[in-house]
């Protein structure tokens, strides 16, 4: 049975426990706004650049020309696994998920002996995989010093995998980051960016309105491809952050509330010790005063 | 009787402007070009340059690069810099015109990108506010 005293220091702990989950609730719930409103203006552009992609892969008559970020090596024996986590922990089963999702791939990919190389991009998801994947690890990418998440970043990181692309040093690449559904729902998603040409056959294929090109397809996808890259991380980075904040601010509504009902029980708890104290002592004093 | 087509366009951060438009000018890779209604199916990059929308009320925006499809009477402009010239500070042109010259004389650049910093330089110091 523990003290009054160590009872009173646990209940002051744990309020003070529950002021800081309470603030950064609230520090969540502000950056959420303005996460998810970028996230949601950011949309329009990823989907927008993927529609050119697509349309332009179509043009293309002879797949053996077409540049290789498009329609891939024709192998399949290396996967790049770009898992974009976040910095910060606290924040419920944000971080969690995604390596979930990476590992369960990893494995499999394994399993059909295939090469694996990771990147990871923020230091949570680093610190979960590398103990069982750190011999596949290639590049950590921290991107804690930055403040607010730039396209300028995305492209830098664009950039790196194109370069890998070139050397060969992969045959296809993934991204792995959170959506942002909403508040209190995240899913971890799995996407495929080079070869950038979906193999989603089940779409009829529309009368192609043959495009003018100007400089030729070539040129364009040369250029564009990359550009689609930076794009789609760009995207990850929105919903990522999105989803952080989300995913926090739902972790640190509940931690408050369960530290609200431990400080209801430790209360109780402390109110009956007293009394009990306080009862002793009555009867102490009776029972003495009976003997006399 | 004018016809007006779609007009949008899009920057990573948001959509700058989405609107029924006449036409509108654009700085294409090869050349300037005005795209008007019913324009043929069309993609193509933009160089640093001037975006001009003919309206009622003139809109000029300033571009480094971008991508623009138009298909269908649906012109969509995705370019990852660009500003709205009233936006557009004496300040914010010097200091990028800077950055333009500083990388030419560097002299360790491409055809492609000693072209592109060129026309920037060029439109650059064209703006006056």
């Amino acid at each position: 049975m523990p003290s009054l005293d160590d009872l009173r220091k646990r209940i002051s702990s744990v309020k003070s426990t529950q002021k800081i989950t309470k603030a950064m609730k609230m520090v969540a719930a502000a950056k959420l706004r303005k996460a998810q409103e970028m996230a949601e203006k950011g949309r329009p552009y990823s989907d927008k650049m993927d529609v050119i992609i697509q349309n332009l892969s179509k043009a293309i008559n002879d797949p053996s020309n077409a540049p290789k970020l498009l329609v891939g090596t024709g192998e399949d024996k290396t996967h790049l696994c770009v898992v974009m986590t976040a910095d910060r922990g606290l924040c419920g089963g944000f971080n969690t998920n995604i390596c979930k999702l990476a590992k369960k791939y990893f494995d499999e990919a394994i399993k059909t002996s295939k090469n694996l190389k990771i990147i990871t991009v923020g230091t949570k998801g680093l610190d979960q995989l590398k103990r069982d994947y750190g011999k596949y690890i290639i590049k950590k990418i921290n991107i804690k010093d930055k403040k607010k998440l730039t396209f300028s970043d995305a492209e830098e990181i664009g950039k790196q995998i194109v370069e890998l692309f070139r050397n060969k040093e992969f045959d296809k690449c993934f991204i792995f980051y959170n959506k942002f559904k909403n508040v209190i729902s995240q899913i971890p998603q799995q996407q495929q960016v080079i070869p950038a040409k979906s193999e989603d056959k089940n779409k009829k294929e529309e009368e192609i309105s043959s495009y003018e090109f100007e400089p030729e397809e070539d040129e364009i996808l040369e250029d564009l491809l990359p550009k689609n890259i930076s794009t789609q991380i760009f995207k990850a980075f929105l919903e990522n952050s999105a989803s952080e904040q989300g995913s926090r601010m739902t972790a640190m509504d509940n931690a408050t509330r369960n530290a609200g009902d431990l400080v209801d029980k430790l209360t109780i708890n402390y109110n009956r010790s007293r009394q009990a104290a306080i009862t002793k002592e009555l009867i102490e004093i009776i029972s003495g005063a009976e003997s006399l | 009787m004018e016809k007006n087509f779609n007009l949008e366009i899009i920057s990573p951060e948001k959509i700058l402007l989405s609107d029924k438009v006449n036409s509108v000018t654009i700085p294409s890779f090869e050349g300037e070009m005005t795209i008007l209604s019913d324009h043929i199916p069309l993609i193509t990059f933009l160089r640093p340059g001037i975006i001009e929308i003919h309206e009622s009320k003139k809109k000029k925006f300033f571009t480094e690069e971008g991508t623009v499809e138009f298909s269908n009477n649906n012109l969509i402009i995705l370019a990852s810099t660009i500003i709205d010239l009233e936006n557009l500070t004496k300040d914010k042109i010097s200091g990028m015109l800077k950055e333009s010259k500083d990388l030419l004389s560097k002299g360790n650049l491409n055809d492609k990108a000693v072209y592109v910093n060129s026309h920037k330089i060029d439109c650059l110091s064209k703006i006056n506010l």
